[in-house]
């Protein structure tokens, strides 16, 4: 073997970006792409809108590099092919056939799998959400449905709950929590995901659990912890996810609810981590933490490349000082959310009104703006995230926002 | 570099904006604007961020 190679596991986002910037750093040596699933790296927000409503096709969410086409990263793919152990000694990726892939570096971008409720896996109907093949497969089970009972007011069953209201089906969505978001958002700004569902026709549950699917093959009733039995063709379960470290059990990496890495996305001599898998300590927030936002998955990815370039070079990385920022669409809203914002945390509109669903508000913690919310205003939620980037005292973040409004 | 966005896809998240704010613009009326369709060679880091970050993708960039 000649100069170093690398190997991404993980045909995700945060491993695609990984790849495409280490040959954007300049490396020129072999790099793998290992991913279990039989595509190509895919974008996934869409699965829950645009592919679940039929508008766009498995071709139409290829991801792409920002400039020139994926075969210009010359990647030498192993798709359909799961990575099973790590063997950090000898330097090697053991896959499931049995192949070992010896590397130089490593990019970990495993990502997470869906969280299924227990005791459900011998009903048919009931449904996870998060590969291309997921959404195809709840897509065509939709086709003939006509009642679908969400679990979980989160992001994905929020969104599901719009694309099936977008499709015309009767949806109940059952939430454990008194209102949806409640520890991301607060009640507050919970209250308003609540109205945006019921102002569309959702029959929405909350502070109620799920006692058990009923059926025989396919599942025909949801019984709630309140005695309600919701008829049911179809269940969808959003109930979170769990990171896929499985592999890497007794491989030496820290495995603490995801990779624990340092500053810089260094998990271990040589080995990065990256996307919803990694855990790190974001100087910006003084928290060790982990994101499962699409935007983190890009940037991290990027990041945790240019770190293992630093490594091979034998200099260190910088360090991963994000401000996280996601965004969900859900009927013909855009929510935004920029920062960490938490249920105890003071929450103050400062542009535009929550009765006409389009605003913007900012989250204050002990003096100090943590987050900022928007609905439908997607300009000023960016314009003002660069106030995250620094300390900034809540009062003078209120009063800039509102003098510009 | 000229820098094309597909205004079909285009949603107005407004992460080319902050990534690069000399040739992107969403303003108060939401909509993007750009501000140099033909933004000088030193910016293209700053405009490949903004492609890379796009959540639909919107953006090319030619040359």
């Amino acid at each position: 073997m000649g100069g170093p190679a690398v190997v991404v596991v993980g045909a995700s986002q945060a491993g695609f970006r990984a790849a495409e910037a280490l040959r954007q750093g300049g490396f020129d040596g072999p790099i793998t792409m290992v991913g279990d699933e039989p595509h190509r790296p895919y974008d996934r927000p869409p699965l829950s809108k645009q592919v679940l409503a039929g508008t766009q096709g498995p071709g139409d969410i290829v991801l792409t590099p920002a400039e020139g086409g994926v075969d210009d990263l010359d990647l030498d793919w192993r798709l359909g092919a799961t990575a099973t152990a790590l063997d950090l000694a000898a330097r090697e990726v053991v896959l499931g056939g049995g192949e070992l892939l010896p590397f130089t570096g490593l990019v970990v971008a495993t990502g997470a799998h869906a969280r299924r409720l227990p005791g459900t896996d011998h009903l048919a109907g009931v449904h996870t959400l998060r590969t291309l093949d997921d959404s195809l497969a709840l897509r065509k089970a939709l086709d003939g449905a006509r009642r679908v009972v969400v679990v979980g007011a989160g992001f994905i069953g929020a969104e599901v709950t719009a694309t099936c209201r977008g499709l015309g089906l009767d949806v109940s969505l059952v939430e454990a929590l008194p209102v949806p978001l409640e520890r991301g958002l607060g009640p507050v700004m919970g209250t308003v995901m609540a109205d945006l569902h019921r102002d569309h026709g959702v029959d929405l549950r909350l502070g109620v659990g799920v006692v058990r699917l009923e059926g025989d093959d396919h599942v025909e009733r949801v019984r709630l912890t309140d005695g309600t039995v919701l008829d049911a063709d179809v269940v969808v379960v959003g109930i979170g996810v769990v990171p896929n470290t499985d592999w890497l059990e007794g491989s030496g990496l820290t495995l603490d609810n995801g990779i624990v890495c340092d500053e810089t996305c260094l998990a271990a001599p040589g080995v990065v981590a990256c996307g919803d898998i990694a855990r790190w300590p974001n100087p910006r927030f003084d928290e060790v933490m982990r994101v499962e936002h699409w935007d983190n998955a890009v940037e991290m990815g990027g990041h945790a490349a240019r770190t293992l370039l630093a490594e091979l070079a034998g200099r260190r990385g910088e360090p991963y000082a994000p401000v996280p920022w996601f965004w969900s669409d859900q009927y013909d809203r855009k929510i935004q959310l920029a920062g960490r914002s938490g249920p105890d945390d003071e929450v103050k509109v400062v542009a535009g009104s929550l009765a006409e669903r389009r605003f913007v508000a900012m989250y204050g913690r002990a003096g100090r703006l943590v987050g900022i919310l928007g609905m439908n205003m997607p300009a000023k939620v960016m314009r003002w995230r660069t106030m995250l980037e620094q300390p900034t005292r809540y009062d003078d973040a209120l009063a800039t926002a509102r003098a510009a409004s | 570099m000229r820098v094309v966005v597909d205004f079909d896809l285009c949603e107005s998240n407004a992460l080319c904006m902050a990534a690069a704010p000399e040739v992107f613009e969403v303003r108060d009326d939401d909509f993007l604007y750009v501000l140099q369709e033909e933004p000088p060679e030193e910016l293209r880091p700053k405009v490949e961020e903004a492609a890379r970050r796009c959540p639909k993708q919107a953006i090319t960039i030619e040359g």
